[in-house]
């Protein structure tokens, strides 16, 4: 285990390892983004009360989802960082901020477009949506504080700091439909009780669930292989690879 | 296919410009956030050969062993 743990904090094999896992993760996840796409919006039934702009579900829900759990892993890199103070997890925290930012635009932009239609507005200031957007500006946030600071060990760990406070806001997003009056309906997909789902919707939404997830580690270690190679560029494996001319 | 013909799947009942608008976006955002650290990878490494080839092999500054 510990074994383990000294070899992710190795750039070299995390460099390594990493190009040995996209290699075959990168196209079964673009593959499986396209096959679910197409499954959610060309092959699934309409919604009774909402017709054929529900078809958004397919990329605004597995976005939203895939966003929250980014940032806990964003959270628990910086809570390792801080703790072990491993180089690391400091990289993988700062590639959890973009990828994170990104997934939670997609979100906001498809439910205001998913809005639109079906409660005649872009936006409404409601629980569910402005804690969205807070996640939001807490990923830009990050990505804004590394860059404000000169030392950067110093930037690893206000970020960290940042990522570990920002994460009260994560449990308010799951259930501020719950706890305020809101536009936005409740979770369909529930892991107690009965899903309000009819299947021939739910396999593709949660299959898009799964794809969005690899979309999140190819993106991860895509960007963390970048990081990796910046921090690293003083050192001999690095200029090897750069002189090389050999590319992953 | 739940659609019969490629102008319907478009339209979707007046809901196309919503949806397809929507998909077109996240296609963005992906392609983005996929390209982007790719771009910044090799062009990284670009950079760093040719200043191995102008210093003929030798770099300035401090090399660390691993």
């Amino acid at each position: 285990m510990w074994s383990l743990f000294h070899k992710f904090g190795s750039p070299p094999w995390l460099y390594r390892l990493s190009g040995s896992i996209l290699r075959w993760l990168l196209p079964i996840t673009v593959i499986a983004l396209v096959v679910g796409a197409v499954w959610g919006v060309l092959f699934t039934p309409p919604d009774f009360r909402q017709g054929n702009s529900y078809r958004i579900i397919y990329i605004h829900v597995p976005a939203a989802v895939v966003a929250l759990a980014g940032y806990y892993v964003m959270a628990i890199a910086g809570a390792v960082s801080l703790i072990w103070r491993m180089k690391m997890a400091d990289v993988a925290m700062r590639a959890c901020a973009p990828i994170g930012a990104a997934l939670t635009f997609v979100a906001l932009v498809t439910g205001s477009i998913w809005g639109k239609p079906t409660w005649g507005t872009w936006w409404v200031w409601d629980a569910r949506i402005t804690s969205m957007l807070i996640l939001f500006f807490l990923y830009l946030g990050v990505i804004a504080l590394y860059e404000a600071y000169e030392n950067k060990e110093l930037a690893a760990k206000a970020c960290a700091v940042l990522s570990l406070v920002g994460t009260v806001n994560i449990p308010i997003i799951y259930k501020s439909v719950d706890w305020w009056y809101s536009l936005h309906q409740p979770a369909s997909i529930k892991f107690t009780g009965d899903t309000t789902i009819d299947p021939s919707m739910l396999y593709p939404l949660l299959f898009m669930i799964i794809s969005f997830y690899a979309l999140f580690t190819c993106a991860l270690l895509l960007n963390m292989r970048a990081e990796i190679l910046q921090r690293e560029q003083r050192t001999a494996w690095v200029r090897r690879l750069a002189g090389s001319g050999e590319r992953d | 296919m739940y659609f019969e013909t490629l102008a319907a799947a478009l339209q979707m009942d007046g809901h196309g410009a919503f949806v397809w608008s929507a998909y077109l976006i996240t296609l963005g955002v992906i392609a983005f956030i996929l390209y982007a650290p790719k771009r910044r990878e090799k062009r990284f490494l670009r950079q760093l050969e040719g200043q191995i080839r102008r210093s003929g092999g030798q770099v300035a500054g401090a090399i660390k062993e691993v």
